[in-house]
């Protein structure tokens, strides 16, 4: 019980900060102007009337970066709990991270020298 | 149920008193940035609004919050709104778990730097939700670049959190600056060095500021994600980007220089005559030599190249924190250190 109140506080402060967010514009659209033209609602492109749409193709290495984050994220979602309980969980437990690690260590390796890692 | 009442009024009467002085940080921030940079540039900085400028942040609050909200023809209206405040709230939720003092803390709870470290992550979604959002290029490309590369630093911040973990086998923010109590040589910025250096190059890297501003590089793609926000929802985008780098300093300070733990501590006299100082002072002094860093280096550095930035990331301080976090981890298991 005592834990969830903790928890509670901490989702009482998401609450204020969604308000923290919205206050500021709500306030803003009743002490500023609102005076629309095309002009002034056209997206942004140093003065040029836009070119073409703005949701073009992309570099595929971005997407590269994406995926190499997801396995690197979960190892750090592995290592956390590890991290904390290792003086618990003794050899078997050091030795099995360790073991996980290197193999991960190789696919970093891999990736890096099929040149996952590099953006010119 | 009155009992039940008062604890919602204590809970919210504490998140007042940690918010309302962060929101003050943040606006005497923007000047300080701008007076030390000046300093450090031989200008003098603002200096019309109020004695040395010191009504500037107030200035300028007003003035954005009187211009006009211009939501773009082509943008995703709901969305666009939506960005802002998604970016914020985040960036507010992870001062629940920042304990100030020994018992000073909104949420004390065990997962401290899970929470935290949620929070930070989930201020990408402003980030890429603007960017989106925008339908302009110079929006997208900078929402891109952006997510990369806080993404990617992420993981190097990410290993940093678990070799203070190693080393303080809690998780509970409250607990580790315990675990460095006896003074300035039980910090861990002395034992995890390298991780403490790798901590905060990230850290600078996730809150996209100078040398590692090419989000917003205002050179070549003008002001990245944030270039439709007009008014206040600018300056919304500006309070979470200010108060992420507090909530870092503060990080900063309670992971490896002993959160509000006295650096005097367990010297001869040095201890005793420091001792009427509040322990809240040292980690404002701690937070407010990180922050002071952050324009020292903004000062200083010029901006990164993109391929550089990746680079730095992924070849050079994932590699490094991976390593130290095994010689912690087997240095830990041999009982050689932090027992």
């Amino acid at each position: 019980m005592h834990m969830l109140t903790e928890y509670f506080s901490i989702f009482l402060l998401v609450i204020v900060g969604l308000i923290m967010g919205v206050a500021p514009m709500l306030l803003s659209r009743k002490l500023g102007p609102s005076r629309p033209n095309p002009e002034k609602l056209s997206p942004y492109e140093c003065g040029f009337n836009a070119f073409e749409d703005a949701r073009m193709p992309f570099n595929v290495r971005y997407y590269l970066v994406a995926i190499l984050f997801i396995i690197f994220d979960l190892e750090t979602a592995f290592l956390f709990p590890w991290a904390v309980s290792l003086r618990r969980i003794h050899w078997f437990g050091f030795v099995s991270m360790m073991l996980f690690l290197a193999i991960l260590v190789v696919g970093f390796i891999y990736e890096w020298k099929r040149g996952a890692l590099e953006w010119e | 149920m009155l009992d039940q009442c008062f604890a919602l009024l204590w809970i919210i009467g504490k998140i007042i008193c940690v918010l309302v002085p962060v929101i003050v940080c943040v606006a005497l921030l923007t000047l300080l940035e701008r007076k030390v940079i000046g300093a450090m540039q031989v200008r003098v900085g603002p200096n019309r609004n109020g004695i040395a400028g010191s009504l500037q942040p107030i200035c300028d609050v007003l003035k954005l919050l009187a211009k006009e909200l211009i939501i773009p023809s082509k943008a995703s209206r709901y969305l666009f709104i939506i960005a802002p405040v998604l970016a914020l709230a985040p960036a507010l939720a992870a001062w629940a778990v920042i304990p100030f003092t020994n018992d000073w803390v909104i949420a004390n709870v065990n997962a401290g730097i899970l929470v935290v470290f949620a929070m930070t992550s989930l201020g990408i979604y402003g980030i890429i939700i603007a960017g989106w959002s925008s339908n302009s290029k110079y929006a997208f490309l900078g929402a891109l670049r952006s997510v990369a590369q806080v993404v990617s630093y992420e993981i190097a911040m990410g290993f940093t959190f678990v070799g203070v973990l190693l080393a303080a086998g809690s998780m509970n923010l409250r607990e580790i600056v315990l675990h460095q109590s006896g003074g300035i040589w039980h910090w861990y910025f002395l034992p995890l060095f390298p991780l403490f250096v790798v901590y905060w190059i990230s850290a600078v890297a996730e809150t996209n500021r100078a040398p590692f501003d090419i989000a917003e590089g205002e050179s070549e793609i003008v002001a990245g994600f944030h270039v439709e926000y007009s008014g206040i929802m600018f300056g919304i985008f500006f309070l979470a980007e200010y108060a992420n780098m507090i909530l870092v300093s503060a990080l900063a300070a309670l992971l490896f220089m002993g959160g509000w733990l006295s650096p005097f501590a367990g010297i001869p006299y040095l201890d005793h005559w420091f001792s009427w100082v509040p322990s809240v002072l040292w980690l404002v002094l701690k937070m407010s030599f990180f922050i002071f860093l952050y324009f020292w280096m903004r000062a200083t550095f010029p901006r990164y190249r993109y391929d550089q930035i990746m680079q730095l990331g992924w070849k050079c301080l994932i590699p490094v924190a991976l390593v130290w976090i095994v010689l912690v981890a087997v240095a830990v298991q041999m009982g050689w250190i932090f027992h």
